[in-house]
């Protein structure tokens, strides 16, 4: 009888730490996907509804006057294009930097890979900082050039230990003994087995780069001052950040439209800067929780 | 003799791979090593026109300069805040969040509730600070019509320099919560499924094995994250910051990183930034290194 007792005790009690779990869950959920949907009802929404609080589930009225602006605006689409533009040709030149590292550094018989690891791993730790990264920038005349955003910052340790990782765990060595007893060099064993075998690790480091190139603007701050080579970002930092208007100043009883149409375009434009993401968003999802795996077991 | 000849016979084969390696190693050594190099102008007085070899030596002229500036307390004190401030936030919070997300039994629940906290990691800094000015605006922000209703009003979050650290922090743990809690549940489905049965046939509640099997063994994850972390104890997140700072919440907000940036590149004071800067680097360097010796000696879990 007692023991019984005890145990409908315990089981009322694992119950109630299931309903705090799952609330504790639920809470969390609405506090990330409540601030996501506003944003989109809000770029629907008249401005003036929004400021005094009469928007929160539903837009009073659908309104499209911010999208139009916003698609009119030229600067907006050669930024678009920009970002494309360098999201795709770093990334591909990031890909082709990082693999082809991460293969060699994962072949245990390379003369001298202790050495050549710790010429890899210092850069991660320690770094010439701002400045003097800026005058070697300078130096090789890059300040002002589309290059700077593809090609100099392309290393990245981290992504080649993650290569390194997956090959030594994915490529058997008796796949290039074999190949080897058949006459067949490192280079097109490279080529023709290992990198077909990696479309994960590949897809992982790909995503990972096109998302870090299409999020950033730093680099571009310091390293393009020519407008016309810019990318979405730092038009979203005249946006949100610095509070311009892109449609320019008027008095009057334009001003107050021309700062209705502006508010909406706020955003809008984060709707429209944050949608090709949002759209990769279950691949990259599921490619990075990978990602983040593999990279875990490289100690 | 025999050995020499497997040398070059080994050095032989390894040609390919080097070629594979040449270009990351050509960039490494232009884009990190270089600058490396660059670090001696912090010793120097550097002028563009001489370059950096022909500029003269002033030894800790820079550093000193810096240790004795207003901005030298300053700037420790914001940067050191926000940092430990977030560390002591945000390094427990995941490892909470896996446990409760591994607590859900219900499969599809589980998956959308990944799916939906790992999302606000993908936005980019400058959006996700769009985000914070609109939501925190006193005037029309989502914050201030909420507390409206109750016949609240919120302050100007964004003027306050006492505020700063509060939005930064909580803002960061909105966005990477979900995110960095994947590592510790990866930690978590790696533990063998029979302790559990063990403990529960032994009587064990949740609560239990919760704390008796799962702390104890992503304890080792967690203290190399720790490690990484405090590494990096003087590198706050420079591009949020700098996106969030106004001239109102500047004594809460200027951190070294910031402070370096404009030295550097808004009154051209290129070898006092890049002393800052080197300063900055070293710290960082000294603090990984005791704290991954500390966990050495009381985890038996270390980096290096």
């Amino acid at each position: 009888m007692k023991k019984q007792r005890r145990k409908i005790k315990k089981s009322l009690q694992e119950r109630i730490l299931d309903i705090i779990i799952h609330s504790i869950a639920v809470i969390m959920i609405l506090a990330i996907i409540y601030p996501l949907w506003f944003i989109i009802i809000a770029s629907f929404s008249n401005p003036a509804d929004v400021a005094t609080g009469q928007v929160w589930l539903w837009p009073k009225k659908w309104i499209l006057d911010g999208y139009k602006e916003l698609f009119k605006q030229a600067s907006l689409w050669r930024s678009y294009g920009n970002t494309i533009f360098y999201t795709i040709a770093g990334t591909l030149f990031a890909l082709f930097i990082n693999i082809t590292a991460g293969y060699a550094m994962s072949r245990k018989d390379m003369v001298g890979r202790k050495w050549i690891n710790v010429y890899y791993i210092i850069p991660m730790f320690i770094s010439g900082g701002l400045i003097p990264i800026y005058l070697v920038v300078k130096d090789f005349n890059l300040i002002n050039s589309i290059w700077v955003m593809i090609i100099p910052f392309s290393v990245s340790s981290y992504n080649i230990i993650v290569a390194r990782t997956f090959f030594r765990s994915n490529l058997p060595e008796s796949l290039w003994e074999s190949a080897q007893i058949d006459g067949c060099g490192t280079i097109r064993y490279f080529i023709s087995f290992a990198l077909p075998l990696s479309k994960a690790v590949i897809a992982v480091i790909g995503l990972w780069t096109a998302v870090g190139i299409w999020n950033s603007w730093f680099n571009a701050l310091i390293y393009l001052q020519d407008e016309t080579l810019q990318p979405l970002q730092l038009l979203l930092r005249r946006i949100l950040i610095s509070n311009q208007s892109l449609l320019g100043a008027a008095t009057g009883e334009m001003a107050a439209e021309l700062r209705r149409l502006s508010d909406m375009m706020k955003y809008a434009s984060i709707v429209v800067s944050t949608i090709p993401i949002m759209c990769l968003y279950p691949f990259l999802q599921k490619y990075f929780n990978q990602g983040v795996m593999i990279g875990a077991i490289k100690e | 003799m025999k050995k020499k000849s497997n040398i070059i016979k080994g050095l032989k084969k390894s040609i390919p791979l080097y070629i594979l390696l040449l270009p990351s190693a050509v960039l490494l050594f232009c884009f990190a090593y270089i600058p490396m190099y660059g670090l001696i102008i912090a010793f120097k007085d550097y002028t563009p026109g001489l370059g950096i070899m022909g500029s003269p030596w002033v030894g800790f002229k820079h550093f000193i300069k810096f240790f004795n500036s207003y901005q030298f307390g300053l700037t420790i004190k914001n940067t050191l805040s926000i940092s430990i401030y977030g560390i002591l936030v945000g390094f427990p919070l995941p490892i909470a969040v896996a446990i409760l997300c591994n607590q859900i039994r219900n499969k599809k629940f589980k998956k959308f509730f990944q799916v939906t906290t790992y999302l606000p990691h993908f936005i980019s800094t400058m959006v996700m600070c769009g985000l914070i000015l609109i939501f925190l605006s006193p005037s029309s922000g989502i914050m201030a019509n909420f507390c409206k209703i109750f016949g609240l009003q919120i302050p100007n979050f964004m003027a306050s320099s006492t505020a700063f650290k509060h939005v930064y922090v909580w803002s960061d743990i909105w966005q990477h919560l979900g995110w960095d809690s994947i590592i510790y549940l990866a930690a978590i489905s790696a533990i063998d499924p029979t302790y559990y049965e063990a403990a529960t046939i032994d009587g064990a509640s949740t609560l239990q094995k919760i704390r008796y099997i799962d702390l104890p063994l992503i304890l080792p994850t967690a203290m190399i994250l720790l490690i990484l972390r405090a590494g990096g104890i003087l590198s706050v997140g420079f591009e949020k910051v700098l996106l969030l700072q106004n001239t109102q919440n500047a004594m809460g907000s200027e951190i070294i990183s910031t402070y370096v940036y404009k030295v550097g590149l808004q009154s051209f004071q290129y070898s006092l930034s890049t002393a800052i800067g080197l300063f900055n680097t070293l710290v960082n360097l000294l603090v990984l290194l005791v704290v991954n010796w500390f966990s050495k000696k009381t985890t038996d879990t270390s980096l290096i």
